[in-house]
């Protein structure tokens, strides 16, 4: 409303302030248009917090509900009958943690060498990363299964989940990135001191690159977290599901609780959302990085 | 610089192990099982057994009309959208900035599993809340998941929800990456914000809404989980079965790794021959 008054009043003196009434109008314009988009978007994110709180009786009938209800924690208990979902997400939790540090340290590393030395088959590594950017990953996804399954014998294990998804080619490019456009002297005066590469590389060179660490984190953590076709496959057994393998055995069954369905998927969904709202700038950084040079 | 070639491969040997063994192994792997016949145990040696079969399966060429389909309606649609939010969320005249950003960013987070359940429930016939919307402004309810057209609707609407942001996040790095003063000195010689942006913005973005519309195009080609779980495993009746969905089907239920192998070649070929038309939109102008 007052927006509106301001408009017609800057419009009325037009020859003073054209130019700021014709900012208010786009200004305007541009709210109207985002808001709505906004809150479409916002909108399955909103219901599957409210089905989560709402019990089954509730989702299956015909009222239109909007608002939360009550019965979230009644919810978690018809999803823990329904499937062990709290094991599953300490299984999640453990793998995510563990996955995350080891691939820091690896892409790093690599990121590391690539940007700081020179050596021979630089640039055939190179390619070689830049290559499996644009390869589907169905293609090494059947002889992953059987080597981890039939060859390693390691299906239903925290191995399975961790190593394999550990090459990552974004990662290695980012933290390249990262170390090349740090000033070589400080490098090289430590050398001259005598430290040795692996400490200049621990000692100076990781602390320094600590906020590009942290978005590289987040990033691997989200994506072992979220990770569905490969422990769907390798880790099928119910006391090794990570959670969203074990919430997804649920979706189809006929006698289950959507409540429950829907407690579990804001119990993966709203920790993350908490860590994106206060690491957004670190977030925001990860998934750049993947284009901008 | 002189040659470090013993540090260098120290600090990437565990990172080119991993590689190795999974990655470098199973690319030539797959592509040397593609040529078998893997059904019969032990293995045998039969070129055209999967390529032969391939060539003339319903099932391989529904897969692959179904996934070209979605990809070319969801991703010039997920891509523009994505380039109108970026450009609109950069407006130096947006309030409550953070807001919108969390709006159309959030998702970002959200995995394939937990939004999938969420838009199987919005659409559910009876019960679901688009229809109950639909029905309280007096248009007739939808029954989305037992035809095929809206079927493939609910898909692309789910992946364009859950994929839109974070295209507008690399897009939005790209905007805040072209210098300012371009923009001011057009702005001093009277062009019109519209012209500005198809004349400064969409040519300085181009490399970057076509790394976007790779990293798309291969995503969507891949497509597994919602046609997994939103329909039903690519219900109604292989309606919404895609590639992925078939090789899984293959590879993994009907335990035939020799085909979904040459499923998997064939989608390899496609991003292939997808890179070499980045590379070629993007080339360096002579």
């Amino acid at each position: 409303m007052s927006s509106r008054s301001a408009s017609s009043r800057s419009s009325s003196s037009r020859s003073s302030s054209s130019q700021s009434s014709s900012r208010l109008g786009r200004s305007i314009a541009l709210h109207l248009f985002l808001t709505p988009l906004a809150l479409i978007w916002l909108f399955p994110l909103w219901m599957m917090v409210i089905f989560s709180t709402m019990p089954d009786r509730g989702i299956f009938s015909p009222s239109i509900e909007l608002l939360p209800h009550g019965s979230f924690l009644d919810n978690v208990s018809n999803l823990q009958r329904d499937t062990n979902f709290i094991g599953a997400i300490g299984i999640s939790v453990s793998v995510a943690v563990t996955y995350t540090f080891l691939s820091v340290l690896l892409t790093s590393m690599a990121g590391w060498a690539l940007a700081r030395y020179q050596f021979f088959g630089k640039g055939a590594v190179v390619a070689i990363i830049f290559g499996t950017i644009t390869l589907p990953y169905a293609v090494v996804l059947i002889p992953q299964f059987i080597m981890v399954a039939r060859d390693f014998k390691l299906a239903n294990t925290w191995v399975a989940l961790i190593v394999p998804p550990l090459f990552n080619s974004l990662g290695v490019l980012f933290m390249r990135q990262s170390f090349s456009m740090m000033p070589g002297d400080l490098f090289d005066a430590a050398r001259v001191e005598g430290v040795k590469e692996w400490r200049i590389f621990l000692f100076v060179a990781l602390p320094l690159a600590r906020p590009m660490l942290a978005a590289l984190a987040i990033i691997l953590f989200l994506a072992s977290w979220n990770n569905y076709l490969w422990p769907l496959l390798i880790n099928s057994k119910p006391g090794a599901m990570t959670a969203p393998v074990a919430l997804g055995t649920l979706i189809g069954l006929t006698k289950v609780s959507w409540g429950g369905i829907m407690a579990g998927a804001v119990m993966l969904t709203v920790p993350m959302l908490v860590v994106f709202v206060l690491l957004q700038r670190h977030f925001v950084a990860g998934i750049a990085a993947g284009a901008i040079k | 610089m002189r040659y470090q070639n013993a540090t260098a491969y120290r600090f990437l040997a565990p990172y080119l192990l991993i590689f190795s063994i999974f990655w470098l192994w199973p690319i030539i792997s797959s592509f040397l099982i593609s040529f078998q016949a893997t059904r019969t145990v032990p293995w045998r040696f039969a070129p055209t057994f999967n390529w032969g079969r391939l060539i003339g399966d319903p099932a391989f060429f529904n897969a692959l009309k179904n996934t070209l389909l979605i990809l070319v309606i969801q991703v010039p649609v997920m891509i523009t959208l994505a380039i109108v939010m970026a450009v609109l969320l950069n407006s130096p005249l947006l309030k409550a900035r953070g807001l919108f950003r969390f709006a159309f960013f959030a998702p970002v987070v959200v995995g394939e599993v937990a939004y999938s359940a969420v838009f199987r429930l919005m659409f559910n016939l009876d019960y679901g809340i688009i229809n109950k919307l639909l029905n309280s402004i007096g248009l007739p309810r939808i029954d989305w998941f037992s035809n095929v057209t809206p079927a493939m609707a609910v898909i692309m609407i789910a992946v364009t929800w859950r994929w839109a942001g974070y295209n507008a996040i690399i897009l939005l790095a790209g905007l805040q990456s072209i210098p300012q003063d371009v923009y001011e000195a057009a702005t001093l010689d009277r062009v019109s914000k519209l012209k500005q942006f198809f004349y400064i913005t969409l040519p300085l973005l181009k490399p970057i809404i076509v790394f976007c519309a790779v990293l798309s195009i291969i995503g969507t080609m891949q497509l597994f989980t919602e046609p997994f779980l939103i329909t039903e495993r690519g219900g109604p009746g292989g309606g919404t079965e895609t590639l992925g969905l078939l090789l899984y089907r293959q590879g993994f239920r009907s335990l035939n790794f020799g085909y979904a192998s040459a499923i998997a070649y064939t989608m390899a070929g496609l991003a292939i021959a997808i890179s070499l038309v980045q590379l070629w939109l993007t080339r360096e102008p002579k």
